[in-house]
C-alpha cells in the first residue's frame, strides 16, 4: 500500500454547488420567497406609512386654525396692552415649517416612511442571515450533512456555502425591499447615485458574513430547530429596537444608547440611510463601514471557527 | 488486494460513558458483500460512520483499501460510496439535479459525471423520473436514487447503512435485485448493515453478529447456520413402530427425537443425509410418508448467539426511542 498524496477537490467546486442547492431550495419555494418579502414590506406598509409622524406639523393637520388668532398682550415680551391678532395662515406656514425642519433635525429626512423603509432593509438583512446559519439543523436532522460529510468535498465550502447563500439572498432581498420602497414612495437623497448600490451590498455583505457564521456555529451542534428559532426570536426585536431601525437615537435615554451604540444594525441602518435617503457623509460612512467590518471579523472567525472544529473533530 | 476493510479494536463512546462501538475488529475481503447483522442500537451506524469518516473513532485504527480512516480520511471519502439510512437526497431538487450536487462534492469531471448520472438513472431504472422533484418520489424510487448518488464516483467499496429500511416486502426484494446487479455491474466490494435476518441472508457472502457494540459472531450464513448442528429432517412413517434406532445408525444423524408419530431429526447436511434415511427405511421394510427438510434460520443462529431472538430485542418501542434520543443527545454535545 503507497501513501499517496491525500486527495483534495477544488473547493470552489464543492463550494459553488452546496450554494447553488441552498438558492435552488429557496427559489423552489416561491411561497416562502414572497413572504419573506411581504413581512418587512407590511411593516414599513403599515407602521411606516401609519406613523406619519411629519404630518403632525403639516398644514393639514393644523389648517383648522382660523384666519386670525387673537393673543393677550401681557404673554408678550415685554407685554403690551390689550389683545393682538396674529395671521393664522402665515402662523400654519410657520409652524409647518418649523415641523420640516424638527423632521430633518430629528430623522434626518422629511418624511418617516422613507426612514423606516430603509431600517427594513437591515432587519431583512439580519433575518435572512441568521435564517441560512440556522439551515444548518435541517441538513443535520435530514442526513444530509452526515452525507456530504462522507464525501471528499472541503469541510470550507460546506461551511462558505452556507454564508454566501445568505449574502446571496440578503443582496437579492434588499434590492427587492429597495424598489419596492421607491414605488411606495420612498425619496432618494439627491447624492444618490447607482454606484452607491455597491456600498449598499458592501455593508449588507459584512453584516450577513458576521450573523450567518456566528449562527451557523451557534447551530451546528442542535439537532432540533426549536431552540435555535426561539433564540432568534428572542435576540430579533432588542436587535431592531435597540437600534436606530425605528427611532433617531439621539432621543433615547442614555442606558439604552450605549446598547444602541454598540448594535451592528445601527451601523448597517446609518450607512443604507446615508447611501439612500440622507445627505452622504463620507467621514460618517467610512466609520459605520469600519465598524461593521470589525463585527464582521471577529463574527466570522469565532463562528468559522468553531463550525470547522465541529466538522473535523 | 484481498482485503480491503480492516478494523482493529474500533471503539466509539460517546459522552464518555455511553460505548456505542467495543472494540470491534474485523476485515472485509474484496468483492464480498459483508453485512452487519444487529438490533437498533447495536452500533451498525456508528461503526459505518466511522469507517466513512463521519465520525472519529475513540480508539483503535481502521483502513479502507489501506487509508487509514482517521489520517487519509480525504483519500478514503473519494474511493468510497456512502448510502445512509436515512434519505438524504434533496426533496426541492429533482432526481438528476441530486446525482449532479454529489458529482460537484466529489468533483468528477463535468462531462463524465453528466454521461454516468445517465447510465446510473437508466440502471435504477429512473430515467423517467430524471426532472421530477424528489418529493413526489416513493420510498422505493428514493432508496434507488441513494444508490445511484452513492456510485457516481465509480466507488470500490459501498457502504450501505439499512439499504431496506422502512420498505414493504416487494420494495425490499427488488432494491436487493438493485443491489446484487450494481454491484455485479461495478465489480464492488459492499459493506451493509441490517437488523433483517432476511436480508443478512439474501445478500451477504459473509455477517458479523454485532450485539451491544461487540461482534458475537463473524462467518457465511451457510456457516453460522452449520454451526448450530446442522438442519432438521422432519419424517413420518406409515407402520407404527419406532424406528429411532434405525435412523440413529445412519450416518451424520446427530440426534432423532420422536414425537406422536413425527420424527424429528438433527442431521449434518440434511440434502445428502435425507435420502440417506429414506434409504436405510426402505431396506429395513418401513415406508416413508412424509419428509420435510428444514434449514436452520439466522433467527435460530441470532438467538444462539445473543441469547435473544431479534424481534424481541426490538419489542419494546419506548426503550428503542428512549435509546436512540440517548445517542441523539450524546452525538450532539
Amino acid at each position: 500500500m503507497s501513501m499517496v498524496e491525500e486527495f483534495r477537490p477544488r473547493l470552489i467546486r464543492g463550494l459553488w454547488a452546496l450554494t447553488l442547492r441552498e438558492l435552488k431550495k429557496w427559489l423552489s419555494d416561491p411561497v416562502m420567497v414572497i413572504m419573506f418579502v411581504l413581512q418587512p414590506l407590511i411593516w414599513m406598509g403599515f407602521l411606516g406609512k401609519s406613523m406619519n409622524i411629519n404630518a403632525l406639523f403639516s398644514p393639514r393637520n393644523i389648517g383648522k386654525m382660523p384666519a386670525s388668532i387673537p393673543i393677550p398682550g401681557n404673554y408678550l415680551v415685554p407685554p403690551l396692552q390689550g389683545i393682538i391678532y396674529v395671521n393664522g395662515t402665515l402662523l400654519q406656514q410657520l409652524l409647518s415649517s418649523i415641523g420640516s425642519e424638527v423632521m430633518q433635525g430629528t430623522f434626518g429626512v422629511a418624511d418617516y416612511f422613507s426612514y423606516m423603509a430603509v431600517g427594513m432593509i437591515s432587519m431583512i438583512v439580519v433575518m435572512t442571515s441568521t435564517f441560512s446559519g440556522v439551515s444548518i439543523v435541517w441538513d443535520r436532522r435530514l442526513g444530509f450533512l452526515n452525507k456530504v460529510l462522507s464525501t471528499p468535498v472541503s469541510r470550507a465550502a460546506i461551511i462558505f456555502a452556507k454564508i454566501l447563500n445568505a449574502f446571496l439572498r440578503a443582496i437579492f432581498q434588499a434590492t427587492v425591499i429597495l424598489a419596492l420602497a421607491y414605488i411606495l414612495g420612498l425619496q432618494l437623497s439627491p447624492s444618490f447615485t447607482p454606484i452607491n448600490m455597491l456600498g449598499i451590498y458592501t455593508a449588507v455583505f459584512l453584516v450577513s458574513v458576521g450573523f450567518s457564521s456566528i449562527f451557523l456555529a451557534f447551530s451546528i451542534r442542535s439537532t432540533r430547530m426549536e431552540r435555535p428559532m426561539q433564540f432568534i426570536n428572542l435576540i430579533m426585536m432588542p436587535l431592531m429596537f435597540a437600534s436606530n431601525t425605528f427611532f433617531p437615537v439621539d432621543l433615547m435615554p442614555e442606558w439604552l444608547q450605549v446598547i444602541v451604540r454598540v448594535n451592528p444594525l445601527t451601523y448597517l441602518t446609518d450607512a443604507l440611510r446615508q447611501l439612500t435617503i440622507m445627505q452622504l457623509n463620507l467621514m460618517r460612512l467610512m466609520l459605520d463601514i469600519a465598524y461593521l467590518a470589525i463585527f464582521a471579523i471577529v463574527l466570522a472567525i469565532i463562528g468559522i471557527l468553531l463550525s470547522w472544529r465541529y466538522l473535523t473533530k | 488486494m484481498n482485503e480491503v476493510i480492516r478494523a482493529e479494536g474500533l471503539t466509539k463512546v460517546f459522552n464518555k460513558s455511553l460505548v456505542a462501538v467495543d472494540h470491534v475488529s474485523f476485515s472485509v475481503r474484496d468483492g464480498e458483500i459483508f453485512g452487519f447483522l444487529g438490533p437498533n442500537g447495536a452500533g451498525k451506524t456508528t461503526t459505518i460512520k466511522m469507517l466513512t469518516t463521519v465520525l472519529k473513532p475513540t480508539e483503535g485504527r481502521a483502513f479502507v483499501l489501506g487509508y487509514d480512516i482517521v489520517r487519509q480520511a480525504g483519500s478514503v471519502r473519494r474511493v468510497i460510496g456512502v448510502v445512509p439510512q436515512e434519505y438524504t437526497a434533496d426533496e426541492d431538487l429533482t432526481g438528476y439535479e441530486n446525482i449532479m450536487l454529489c458529482a460537484d462534492l466529489y468533483d468528477v469531471p463535468r462531462d463524465i459525471a453528466r454521461k454516468r448520472a445517465f447510465e446510473l438513472l437508466e440502471l435504477v431504472e429512473l430515467t423517467r423520473f430524471k426532472d421530477k422533484r424528489v418529493e413526489t418520489y416513493s420510498g422505493g424510487m428514493r432508496r434507488r436514487l441513494e444508490l445511484a448518488c452513492g456510485l457516481i464516483n465509480r466507488p470500490k467499496i459501498l457502504f450501505l447503512d439499512e439499504p431496506t429500511l422502512g420498505l414493504d416486502v416487494q420494495t425490499r426484494t427488488a432494491i436487493w435485485d438493485y443491489i446484487r446487479m450494481l454491484k455485479e455491474e461495478y465489480e464492488m466490494t459492499i459493506f451493509m448493515t441490517t437488523h433483517y435476518l432476511e436480508e443478512a441472508d439474501a445478500l451477504c457472502d459473509r455477517i458479523a453478529i454485532i450485539d451491544c457494540g461487540r461482534i458475537v459472531a463473524i462467518d457465511s450464513p451457510s456457516n453460522l447456520k452449520n454451526s448450530l448442528g446442522g438442519d432438521i429432517v422432519t419424517l413420518e412413517i406409515m407402520e407404527k413402530d419406532d424406528v429411532s434406532e434405525v435412523i440413529r445408525s445412519v450416518e451424520n444423524v446427530k440426534d432423532v427425537r420422536c414425537e406422536g408419530g413425527v420424527y424429528r431429526i438433527k442431521v449434518e447436511s440434511g440434502e445428502v443425509t435425507a435420502p440417506l434415511i429414506i434409504e436405510v427405511l426402505r431396506r429395513k421394510g418401513y415406508t416413508v410418508t412424509k419428509l420435510f427438510l428444514s434449514k436452520p434460520t439466522l433467527d435460530e443462529v441470532y438467538l444462539e448467539y445473543t441469547g435473544r431472538k431479534i424481534r424481541e430485542s426490538e419489542e419494546s418501542m419506548e426503550s428503542f426511542i428512549r435509546h436512540r434520543i440517548t445517542m441523539r443527545r450524546a452525538k450532539a454535545r
